[in-house]
């Protein structure tokens, strides 16, 4: 069967900065994809030229088959995403984000699905409740439950799991796992916690400058470094100096928000 | 049309869930009824202009559309900065879908906050002649659909909030006090007469207030193929600039 995921000489220009350095990658349909590296290195970027929301400068992206450049609709189709920020409407039920949802991914007869992905990550008895009510973890659940009311056969997750408690996240992981192994969805995350990739990914790639500098099962990524942990090897491949980052208009605007305690 | 309807639904769920912003939406208007009507009334009356409340109401139900519209359009700006427009982005539906959805949820609203304003100035004191009310609401509309896409096609150039307050003060409030919603712009000075007929929502409030009193200015047909022309256009423009958007 072809790949999920084939990305090729994949760039991303910003005025005079190169986010993205022609990346080249392909997924196996039904594997779990742990996409790492330290902040800044081009992830996000790189999830946001896969899920059509921004151009690339060069390069060609496919999923599941389409041409996520020229056949937008069906590319669109067949991924689900977990995005790195909340993006659920604050004011509107969690019934009411899955229906927007199933909507307007035109899926027939939706209640039915709502019901089974709510119940599948445990939010069945507040579907009637307004999402600002509702804790990060949560949100998160919700959203993940979301990202799959269409049945896709892609799901990006970009860092489901930031700010949440263990427990959590190891809720989440197991919904995850359960996923990939019952519904071959292939999954395609990032992470700062790199026992997360560790315990659940079938491929690792780990992203730098810009680059992929390193792609491997976890086996071949220990050997390489001789290291026992993913997260030595992490280091030994991408160094321990601290990465800058600028903050973003965005992480500004939350900074305010946070403080008019919002 | 499904993604259509349902993003116009989202619109009219928050708006009905948010009491605070409809009654403080209406707090403005009824200020201006109350203070203006009753506080200019009697100067009004001298200068031989008639009752100043019946050419007020209409104004003031303008206002009161224009504010909603242009806000509504503007909260992409929102949904931008908290996610929620990445969703609606990433689904398979045309952009010009979402735009068209988010435009006619605003677009009701608007014409919502502008038909309980209407009742609010009937109740103070308002007196209008009803035998044109269909077409008071065709302007209603018109105005509405016109301010929203404003505000979406200005929220599609911005980044974030830092430059509300810049459209609130440069580009809405002169809107609102050049557009003869307060004053008759008959025998003006001259350049300040061609600036207000510049300004869209002149032709609205013009259009509102001759359906529902008889005083018009440009004439109904006018007014009628103006705002048509010009609503026409800014949605066409807002499509444009909202499918250019990159996150």
């Amino acid at each position: 069967m072809d790949n999920a995921i084939i990305v090729k000489n994949l760039t991303k220009t910003f005025k005079n900065f190169t986010a993205v350095n022609d990346i080249s990658f392909t997924v196996k349909p039904g594997e779990i994809f742990a996409f790492l590296g330290p902040n800044g290195a081009g992830k996000t970027t790189t999830i946001k030229m896969l899920t059509t929301l921004l151009a690339p400068t060069k390069g060609t992206i496919t999923l599941n088959g389409f041409d996520a450049l020229t056949q937008k609709h069906d590319a669109r189709n067949s991924f689900g995403i977990v995005f790195q920020d909340p993006s659920l409407d604050d004011d509107l039920t969690a019934f009411e984000n899955m229906q927007f949802h199933a909507m307007l991914y035109k899926v027939p007869n939706p209640n039915a699905k709502i019901k089974e992905l709510l119940e599948f990550v445990e939010l069945w008895d507040r579907k009637d409740h307004l999402v600002k009510t509702f804790s990060g973890g949560m949100k998160r659940r919700l959203e993940i439950a979301r990202g799959l009311i269409h049945h896709p056969k892609i799901f990006f997750l970009d860092e489901p799991t930031s700010g949440l408690d263990p427990q959590t996240r190891n809720h989440i992981w197991s919904y995850v796992k359960n996923l990939a192994k019952k519904e071959g969805i292939t999954i395609f995350f990032t992470t700062h916690y790199m026992e997360e990739a560790q315990n659940t990914a079938d491929i690792i790639a780990i992203m730098d400058h810009g680059k992929i500098i390193e792609t491997g099962t976890l086996k071949e990524l220990l050997d390489k470094t001789k290291t026992d942990t993913l997260e030595k090897a992490f280091l030994t491949f991408t160094g321990s100096e601290i990465r800058e980052e600028e903050a973003s208009g965005l992480q500004h605007l939350r900074q305010m928000r946070q403080m008019r305690g919002r | 049309m499904q993604a259509i309807y349902i993003l116009w639904l989202r619109e009219l769920k928050r708006y009905f869930r948010s009491r605070a912003r409809i009654i403080g939406s209406l707090a403005q208007p009824l200020l201006f009824l109350v203070s203006l009507g009753f506080g200019l009334g009697p100067v009004f009356q001298r200068a031989g202009q008639g009752n100043y409340f019946q050419f007020l109401g209409p104004g003031v139900v303008s206002m009161s559309i224009l504010f909603t519209a242009v806000f509504a359009g503007i909260q992409i700006i929102w949904d931008r900065q908290f996610g929620f427009l990445k969703e609606t982005l990433v689904a398979p539906v045309s952009r010009l879908s979402i735009m068209l959805g988010k435009t006619l949820g605003g677009a009701t609203i608007a014409t919502i906050q502008g038909i309980i304003v209407f009742i609010l100035a009937v109740i103070v004191g308002f007196r209008p002649n009803l035998t044109l009310l269909p077409l008071t609401l065709v302007f209603m509309i018109l105005i509405s659909i016109f301010f929203t896409a404003v505000g979406i096609t200005i929220a599609s150039t911005l980044e974030d909030m830092q430059g509300f307050q810049l459209i609130m003060n440069f580009l809405v409030q002169p809107l609102f006090f050049l557009s003869g919603a307060l004053f008759p712009i008959n025998n003006l000075p001259k350049v300040f007469s061609y600036i207000i007929s510049f300004d869209p929502l002149t032709y609205g409030v013009d259009g509102i207030r001759g359906s529902l009193t008889g005083i018009t200015h440009f004439g109904l047909t006018t007014d009628l193929i103006v705002l048509g022309v010009l609503t026409a256009m800014i949605v066409t423009i807002g499509s444009y600039l909202f499918s250019k958007i990159q996150l």
